[in-house]
């Protein structure tokens, strides 16, 4: 198992630097200036070059990128042109906040969502099917940014139950001041993960029960909840898959959901960033996101190995 | 009886300790704004704000003074400078470079140091002066091109400081009210402290320390800073101006992007005052008892035309047939639900440096129609006119809406017009380049939205030949002598009196030569709770939040 976690890791390194290097050029090659955010175009041509020089925008894109790898390998990710803050701090912050939006929206979408898979392939071609097929459809169709808005209008606006947006009065504790700013974004993140795994998980148990070892099984006089069990065994690694997959989709923030909630994530970042052409930002929070799929596809392959050791010998 | 009696007495004074604690507890409870600002993010803190001039509002003006400032006392007249943080300023009369200013005596930073010539000569410095220790690079951009002539400043004695400029420039007052005076003995304090042993690190880390632990001279102070949650300030009780000394103990502001999310929260009772509410909700928050703010503000929605060889802009009767041939109020009224003002120039009537121009700017396509028959257009011949413009953007309203009601409008009048929509930045980018760059793709106007607060930003940066691209703004590269002969003479009027003559006269030139095609002003709606009393909306960028009560 070490030896192919090792393999796993030296896979991903080569991933790593062609993320780096990929977000990078992206942001380089987008039309519009840097500076915009600190110069405004009313600037005077030698300020313009003075502030380039100062930010380094005047070098060759190759020593750029060096300077950038080599400071984020560091873990210095530089300062954010239009706050001034540390990129690195910046990043953190807002992936604290994500991930907790996250893994709050996780727990919800994965729990609903295997619930109803879960019915919907056991009792298939019911009436159970056919109502967890339209809830399961309805959540992946919906635009959630739509969903926001419609519960904020009904829970903040028109009830007064829920604030409407941000994260509370400053820092954060899980204490109800706080979490009942968390609970309608990750109601709403969690729609579509719910759609996706229960979709998932239905055609799998589905798919297993009409498969031939379940009648060995059932032939073999193992009771109805044994057999249910080695069918959920055998259902789980694609599942978890498609769970690391949302979840990675999930860390990565939703700019549509935060900015709608103003929760201060990495989508309400990226989103700020793009605005205003704050490159360090851009690159640095693309970075952490993109490391962020690497390592949970990692850590998925290495849980699928352990679920199911026929893929750690393929 | 002596039982009920005491009984009485007890009930008595119960009654009264009741009554003392409610008037107590009414007397400490703190009164607080929140606010939901269009801002991503909280402007910067550090004494130089980004993201424009909501930045200036919210994060310069509040915790900081400058030598000068605008006057937002009134909600009718138009704002102009006034002394702040200098009592008095005079250009040398032997050298004109040179200004003496005189500083205001007793006043204090937030950490208890004092105003006085040092922290001017100090602030000057950390935008100019690129070996001095507090440099920053960072704050230089958003300076330097306001007060683009300001070139050093000198002590003279603890309440005086002479500044220089490049060259004889009357606007300099004008332009310092965008220097904010940060504390050099907070920054030295927390300069000491930083743990990095390169100097230009260590003052680095400094600004950062400083924008966390603000200290200025203005009449709130920071107490609370979360980036890009929020940040509250508290009234600075001490503050030099009794008169503008807050009557609201606390304000919080919170970055709301988003104007649907800004809306809900003013709505939901989470805020009590938002800029910029969603236009389609106004109805429903004047329904729900929410009181609407809006101003005629010092922004212009133009089209700015390309002057070069082979523009068809370069005909003034052209230029003028498209100044009268848009229905402006309609636009008002129906597009914009009333947020806006018709512009029949950069200044409207009534504000000092609108003059009297000649050319009326109203509706009449009749006398559009007789001007572009008279250039040589019909129905049959249209003339082919192409503008380039953003889907959104800062200042930009509702760009595609409007441009669309501009392109029918025009039709009217034997317009052919040809929309370029393309991304803001790069908009905002192309503007610097210039109608003869590439990147205006044979484009004979442009469409980005200006500020007008002070007399460079609304009219010297357009107008003047030396501000062709890639200098400044003049992306048409108009070439008059007449306009670089009144904004040299802009330039030299140092009396007041003087230079609004001079504005004035610059200003009525530019209507009468139809240099723009002017659409619109913003009028920067705000929406409060009805709780919030004696708030004054000037025409202006900026506000006074001191004013307001909260009941």
């Amino acid at each position: 198992m070490l030896v192919y976690i090792a393999k796993r890791i030296v896979f991903a390194i080569p991933v790593v630097f062609a993320v780096a290097l990929v977000c990078f050029l992206l942001v380089h090659i987008a039309p519009g200036d840097p500076l915009i955010s600190v110069l405004p175009p009313d600037a005077s041509q030698a300020l313009a070059d003075q502030m380039r020089r100062e930010y380094g925008f005047d070098r060759p894109l190759p020593v750029q990128f060096g300077i950038w790898l080599w400071n984020a390998l560091h873990g210095n990710l530089g300062l954010s042109i239009a706050s001034g803050r540390s990129v690195t701090e910046e990043v953190l912050r807002a992936v604290g906040n994500t991930l907790m939006l996250a893994v709050t929206a996780s727990v919800i979408g994965f729990a609903f969502g295997l619930l109803f898979g879960i019915l919907a392939g056991y009792y298939r071609d019911s009436w159970i099917d056919r109502l967890v097929t339209t809830i399961s459809i309805t959540g992946v169709s919906m635009p959630h940014y739509w969903l926001g808005m419609v519960l904020v209008i009904v829970f903040s606006v028109i009830l007064g139950w829920l604030p409407a947006v941000g994260m509370g009065p400053g820092g954060w504790s899980w204490d109800w001041e706080h979490i009942q700013y968390l609970i309608l974004p990750a109601i709403t993140m969690s729609v579509i993960p719910m759609g996706i795994v229960s979709r998932t998980v239905r055609a799998l148990v589905g798919d297993l029960l009409s498969q031939e070892f379940v009648l060995a099984l059932r032939a073999k006089g193992l009771s109805e909840a044994r057999v249910f069990q080695h069918v959920l065994k055998n259902a789980a690694p694609t599942a978890v898959a498609v769970m690391g997959l949302q979840l990675g989709y999930l860390l990565g923030g939703s700019i549509l959901i935060e900015t709608v909630f103003s929760w201060p994530g990495t989508g309400f970042l990226l989103n700020s960033a793009i605005f205003q052409r704050d490159l360090p930002l851009l690159q640095g929070t693309i970075l952490v996101l993109a490391l962020f799929f690497v390592v949970l596809n990692l850590i998925v392959d290495v849980a699928q190995a352990a679920i199911d050791p026929r893929i750690k010998r393929a | 009886m002596l039982k009920h009696s005491f009984c009485l007495i007890r009930v008595r004074c119960l009654a009264v300790a009741g009554l003392l604690a409610v008037t107590a507890s009414a007397a400490s409870a703190e009164s607080v704004v929140r606010i939901g600002m269009t801002a991503a993010d909280i402007p910067r803190t550090l004494g130089q704000p980004d993201q424009g001039f909501e930045g200036n509002r919210f994060t310069g003006n509040t915790m900081y003074d400058g030598l000068t400032q605008w006057d937002l006392s009134s909600a009718d007249k138009a704002s102009v400078v006034i002394p702040a943080l200098a009592t008095e300023w005079a250009v040398d009369p032997n050298d004109k470079t040179k200004w003496i200013f005189k500083l205001r005596p007793g006043v204090k930073f937030h950490d208890g140091s004092d105003f006085n010539a040092d922290a001017v000569v100090w602030n000057v410095e950390k935008v100019l002066k690129q070996d001095a220790p507090h440099f920053d690079a960072s704050q230089v951009g958003v300076t330097a091109s306001r007060m683009p002539n300001l070139r050093s400043a000198r002590k003279i004695d603890d309440l005086t400081v002479e500044l220089t400029t490049a060259a004889p420039d009357a606007l300099l007052p004008i332009n310092l009210t965008n220097l904010f005076m940060a504390s050099p003995a907070q920054w030295k304090k927390l300069y000491d402290a930083a743990s990095a042993t390169d100097p230009k690190e260590k003052a680095k880390q400094a600004w950062d320390a400083f924008s966390r632990n603000a200290s200025g001279t203005g009449a709130w102070k920071m107490d609370k800073f979360v980036p890009r949650e929020r940040l509250e300030v508290v009234k600075n009780a001490a503050y030099w101006d009794k008169n503008r000394v807050p009557k609201v103990d606390r304000l919080v502001m919170l970055p709301m992007p988003e104007p649907n999310a800004r809306t809900a929260a003013l709505l939901s009772g989470q805020v009590d005052w938002v800029e910029n509410p969603a236009p389609d909700a106004l109805p429903q928050i004047k329904q729900r008892g929410f009181v609407i703010y809006q101003n005629e503000q010092p922004h212009v929605w133009p089209w700015q035309f390309s002057r070069i060889e082979g523009s068809p802009w370069n005909d003034i009767r052209v230029r003028k047939a498209a100044n009268l041939c848009v229905d402006r109020n309609a636009m008002k009224d129906g597009l914009l639900s009333g947020l806006m003002v018709p512009a029949t120039g950069t200044f409207e009537p009534g504000h000092p440096w609108r003059g009297n121009p000649k050319f009326q700017i109203k509706y009449d396509p009749n006398e559009a129609r007789r001007l572009m028959t008279e250039a040589g257009f019909s129905k049959d011949k249209k003339l082919k006119v192409k503008t380039q413009t953003s889907a959104s953007g800062s200042g930009q309203m509702l760009p595609l809406p409007m441009n669309e009601f501009l392109q029918q409008s025009l039709a009217e009048c034997f317009f052919d017009v040809e929309l370029d929509v393309i991304e803001w930045n790069t908009l905002f980018t192309n503007w610097r380049k210039g109608a003869k760059d590439e990147s205006a793709r044979g484009s004979h106007a442009i469409n980005v939205t200006y500020a007008a607060m002070d007399p460079f930003f609304a009219m010297i940066r357009f107008l003047d030949s030396k501000m062709a691209p890639p200098v400044s703004n003049n992306w048409g590269f108009i070439n008059d002598p007449e306009f670089d002969k009144l904004v040299a003479a802009v330039r030299t009027a140092f009396d007041p009196a003087e230079r609004d003559k001079a504005l004035a006269a610059l200003h009525e030139r530019s209507v009468d030569e139809a240099t723009f095609l002017y659409v619109a002003h913003d009028v920067g709606p705000r929406a409060m709770s009805p709780k919030i009393k004696g708030f004054v909306q000037p025409k202006s960028w900026f506000v006074d939040f001191s004013t307001m009560t909260m009941n």
